[in-house]
């Protein structure tokens, strides 16, 4: 009695606890959905000591948004919108059946989440350079350290958000090499593509949170 | 139940403002009320449980599902019940979080691990502090490091002391005598030690008190005496058993090895640097960070009978 | 894929055998034992902390260890009863186990994550241990900032553990809210789950939503402690008492994690053993998601004298009173059901009967905490300590002890001796008045709760406290004699030993790989005794 998963070609055998593929596929989305409710609710701590810190140092985070080049952001979240758009496509050919489309999809998505991440590496060790580090660690000696006092704690929610949603990026890269194997070995077609799906439905939450750390962090202030 | 509630008792502390005696009537209140729904319920539990015990294993029970009209009761009833004893609470709350305008304000400072109170004209005091009969008091409370919460039970009020801000809280002592103080909010190794005194004296006393100078034609020894007994006395002791920190018998003029491998002498430069800057070299085998700085907290001449007191004790 | 002849001598135990298919095992029941195994070990842990915090209480000042140490030693007491022992007490055990069986679903939706979830559990375990070589951790369970940023090193480790602790959490609640769903047998309907399901969905609806509210907290105290982030210093402007808002926007729906399952257990016993149907269903039904939904909205009254103004305060107190109703509901409908019942004293009925008696304690001196003008003086006292081991020590372990004697023959095909069962009943609720009800009266005298060191006047009650905590100890260590020995020596028992309606009594004991050998169809409610 195993629940490995022994399929060739697009044909798929559904673990042994579900009726069906179809009643395995519906099951496996509707868990990956109530995941990303917890995702969201963790993002939306952090949003929320966002919003109070915000209230309370106006002036001090627009100070510090002033840091940030907000068109490798816009860059950033344009990369992102166009790996969902790929994610999404790949899924869609897997339901055609296009093997190689699939795959194309997959590799364009893998590489946007790259670039992605080149762009972030590059602005991180250019504020390591500056001496803008969170909080205690914060030893940028421009005027606008001397105006606010605090003004590391701009960083803080800087590093942890953009951080926190790095490692999803990492996380969800790591899933779609992991779709790229499978897709290799012929395993998705029309009759399964659950893996696809989830994945996909991650992929474009970590695509959605940038969409709102893009304006709080780099625009708004 | 409502006579421990009313007057003080073994089972609460004593009553000492008027403001208690209402946080203990409507307790006495809850009490009443909580002793009735225990009795109904654990009683109905114990005589159903002892009348429709099993007989045979074939006994039929009745199919009840539900009953609207008694469900509706046990829902309504409770929730009056609470109703009522929330909007009570909110009028005690009220009156403990009101302080009135003509209050005599106090500073109190928390810091690990005592309590020390600063009056308007520039007395002070560590772990007591001396309040006039009959008085509205407001403290305006900080802490120089964790929270601490400043809890008297004989007056039924606490509040939290929290680092970069102010709380405040008040009371009116009707009674005089020496009330109890605690901090209530964990605060690390000496938490359960970090008490004091509220003095409640006749007015004519508490004035004596505040225009006195404590250290009044005191040799510099029991200056050093006093210092320890309200500051000190947590976490060191006068023999030469170690605590939080050294004992202090013997301690003056010892060797002791540091924490980076150096040697120091005790001698007066240590032990001022010692209360000034904790940290700045540690002995062996001594927790760092523990001790928290007296800088700003103690004049000039308790420094220097905290040394004398050291270096008196052989 | 299901084979096609059923050896009656087959069953999830002796089916595989080795360490090794344990460790690897997607079986539900077998990952509901592996959780039992650990629960049970943590429970002991924890429990041997009690012991030495009552010793070192029987008399003011020292008797066994320093102030640093006892500060340590109810740490992890806190720390392992809260994140190891009841959190995961009955959901990822009992639930596990019992949960897809009384659904009649062949396993959870996502084995796989099943066994994640307990090695999530191991591993945060372990790095919360190892904080006990690097200085050990001395905030508390509740790692109030600023203290936990400035004590010791091993907090670190501890808070680590319980973030991957809470993934278990998680996990867990993830997997039973899509059983619930999507894998129901034909016929059970929403309204014919057991009210066990309706508790442990209810649970995992605060498991996914709280739960990520503690890892995000968790994980800003890591970040507090390793880079000085600041958020929660005062020093760079950061608000400690928002760490408190954070902690218990968690910690509060946490403690219904805790009770919710407990009560659900309660409700099958008092169905089972009185053999009636529940009186109320939908209304015990619908009041676990009320207590659910309304348990978000109440954080605040952990704060009561934190410095928050005085509308938070006021507006906490009030819907603290809301949570009241569902809750009385509850425990009505339970006496309710005994009405005219058939009630045979079996050891698990005794632990449900116990659960009211102590519940409802700790019911209305939680009524008297939530009335804010009353708190101030009981905040941070004994009272409260009182007060929530009535609920989690007398409800849900006592819930977990009753849990375990019901469903043991169903797991292990035995019974327990019911005579020593009983005795450990009677230890355990003997020891728990003496232990925790003078604690009610030390905390309104005024003794604060974590307190190395008391006045002389708390001695003698502290001393009957000690008294009972090591006869509570004295009832588990019966307890656990009466498992071990049931699971080796225990009689024989049948696939229905107590009469049960629900689904897991239609099948072996112990129950096939697959639970079922014919995919059973639901045609009535769980507690039809006509």
């Amino acid at each position: 009695m195993s629940t490995v998963k022994t399929a060739t070609s697009g044909h798929h055998h559904h673990a042994h606890h579900y009726e069906s593929a179809e009643h395995e596929y519906v099951t496996s989305k509707f868990g990956t959905w109530v995941f990303l409710v917890t995702e969201i609710v963790m993002f939306g701590g952090l949003f929320v000591g966002y919003i109070l810190f915000h209230e309370k140092f106006h002036e001090m985070f627009h100070a510090g948004s002033t840091f940030l080049n907000w068109r490798l952001g816009a860059l950033n979240t344009v990369v992102l919108l166009f790996s969902s758009l790929t994610m999404a496509l790949s899924i869609y050919y897997a339901q055609l059946g296009k093997k190689s489309l699939v795959l194309l999809n997959l590799y364009v998505t893998l590489a946007c989440g790259f670039i992605f991440l080149t762009v972030k590496y590059f602005e991180y060790t250019h504020k390591f350079h500056e001496g803008l580090f969170p909080g205690a660690l914060f030893s940028y000696d421009g005027p606008e350290a001397h105006q606010f006092s605090n003004l590391g704690m701009y960083f803080s929610f800087y590093f942890v958000m953009t951080g926190l949603h790095g490692s999803h990026v990492i996380a969800g890269m790591g899933l779609i090499t992991w779709l790229i194997v499978r897709a290799h070995r012929g395993e998705f077609g029309p009759e399964y593509y659950t893996p696809l799906e989830c994945t996909g439905l991650f992929w474009h939450l970590v695509d959605l949170i940038w969409i709102y750390l893009f304006p709080l962090l780099y625009l708004i202030g | 139940m409502l006579s421990s509630a009313s007057t003080s008792s073994r089972f609460m502390p004593p009553q000492a403002t008027e403001v208690a005696q209402n946080v203990d009537t409507l307790y006495g209140f809850l009490l009443v009320i909580s002793l009735i729904s225990c009795v109904l319920v654990i009683g109905g539990l114990i005589y159903f449980a002892v009348k429709y015990r099993r007989h045979t294993e074939n006994d039929k029970t009745p199919y009840i599902s539900h009953n609207a009209t008694l469900e509706f009761l046990w829902s309504f009833i409770p929730f009056l019940l609470f109703m009522a004893s929330f909007v009570w609470g909110w009028i005690v709350y009220h009156q403990l979080r009101t302080a009135p305008t003509d209050a005599l304000e106090v500073m109190v400072r928390g810091q690990k691990w005592n309590w020390t109170f600063a009056y308007k004209n520039g007395r002070t005091s560590a772990s007591e502090m001396f309040v006039p009969v009959g008085q509205n008091v407001r403290l305006i409370m900080g802490s120089s490091d964790v929270i601490h919460s400043f809890y008297i039970p004989a007056f039924r009020t606490k509040q939290d002391v929290v680092p970069g801000r102010y709380t405040s809280l008040w009371f009116n002592a009707e009674k005089e005598g020496d009330y109890q103080v605690f901090c209530a909010e964990y605060c690390g190794d000496q938490h359960s030690g970090m008490q004091a005194k509220i003095h409640v004296v006749s007015r004519e006393k508490f004035e004596d008190w505040l225009g006195n100078d404590p250290y009044k034609d005191l040799p510099l020894v029991e200056v050093g005496r006093k210092v320890y007994t309200s500051r000190c006395v947590a976490c060191h002791t006068l023999t030469d058993q170690k605590a939080v920190g050294p004992g202090w018998k013997g301690v003056f003029g010892r060797k002791e090895k540091l924490e980076g491998g150096s040697d120091i002498t005790v001698d007066e430069n240590y032990v001022r640097e010692s209360i000034l800057d904790p940290n700045a070299k540690v002995v062996l085998g001594f927790p760092r960070g523990v001790m928290p700085t007296f800088a700003g907290q103690l004049s000039e001449q308790e420094i220097s009978g905290a040394i004398e007191f050291i270096k008196s004790l052989k | 894929m299901a084979t096609a002849t059923h050896d009656p001598n087959k069953n999830y135990i002796n089916e595989k055998s080795g360490i090794w298919s344990w460790l690897t095992t997607l079986d539900h029941k077998r990952i509901g034992i592996l959780y039992m195994i650990s629960v049970m070990s943590f429970f002991a842990i924890g429990g041997t902390f009690a012991m030495l915090l009552r010793w070192e209480l029987f008399s003011a000042g020292r008797n066994i260890m320093d102030a640093h140490q006892y500060n340590q030693v109810f740490t992890f007491h806190g720390a392992i009863m809260v994140f190891m022992v009841i959190i995961p007490g009955i959901p990822a055990f009992l639930g596990n186990f019992i949960l897809p069986l009384q659904i009649g679903a062949k396993d959870v939706a996502f084995p796989r994550v099943n066994l994640m979830s307990w090695y999530c559990l191991m591993i945060g375990a372990a790095i919360a241990f190892f904080s006990l070589f690097y200085n050990g951790v001395d905030t508390g369970w509740t790692f109030y900032t600023p203290y936990s940023i400035s004590t010791q090193n091993g907090t670190l480790l501890m808070v680590v553990g319980a973030f991957i602790i809470g993934f278990s959490s998680i996990l867990t609640g993830l997997n039973f809210i899509v059983t619930v769903h999507k894998l129901r047998a034909p016929g059970m309907s929403f309204w014919r789950l057991p009210l066990f399901i309706w508790a442990l969905y209810s649970t995992a609806l605060l498991q996914i939503l709280a739960t990520p509210v503690l890892a995000i907290t968790l994980l800003l105290l890591t970040a507090e402690r390793v880079l000085g982030i600041g958020i929660f210093d005062p020093k760079l402007g950061g608000d400690p008492v928002l760490f408190q808002h954070f902690f218990w926007f968690y910690s509060h729906p946490a403690v219904y994690i805790m009770i919710l399952p407990a009560m659900g257990v309660v409700s099958e016993l008092i169905a089972t053993f009185s053999h009636k149907t529940i009186f109320g269903y939908k209304a015990i039904a619908l009041s676990s998601v009320g207590i659910a939904a309304v348990s978000f909205f109440v954080w605040g009254h952990h704060l009561f004298v934190s410095g928050q103004s005085e509308v938070a305060g006021i507006l906490f107190s009030f819907i603290t009173m809301l949570v009241g109703v569902p809750t009385a509901i509850k425990v009505f409908n339970w006496v309710a059901t005994l009405y005219r019942g058939s009630m045979r004293f079996d050891s698990p009925l005794l632990f449900a009967l116990g659960f009211i008696f102590l519940f409802t304690i700790g019911g209305v001196t939680g009524i008297i905490l939530a009335v804010i003008g009353v708190d101030v003086h009981f905040h941070d006292t004994y009272f409260v300590v009182a007060h929530f081991h009535y609920v989690m020590v007398g409800g849900t372990l006592m819930a977990i002890m009753g849990g375990i004697y019901y469903w043991f023959p169903k797991m292990f095909g035995r019974m327990v001796n019911e005579f020593w069962a009983r005795i450990s009943f009677v230890l355990i609720f003997v020891g728990f008045n003496v232990t925790f009800f003078p604690q009610f009266i030390l905390g309104a005298m005024g003794m604060p709760r974590r307190y190395y060191d008391y006045l002389p006047e708390y001695q003698s009650l502290n001393r009957i406290s000690s008294v009972g905590a090591w006869t509570i100890g004295t009832g588990f260590l019966v307890g656990l004699f009466v498992i071990i020995h049931g699971m080796r020596k225990g009689v024989k028992a049948g696939p229905n030993p107590w009469g049960g309606k629900t689904l897991e009594w239609q099948t072996a004991s112990p129950p096939p790989h697959e639970n079922f050998h014919v995919q059973p169809v639901v045609t009535a409610g769980p507690y039809e005794y006509r």
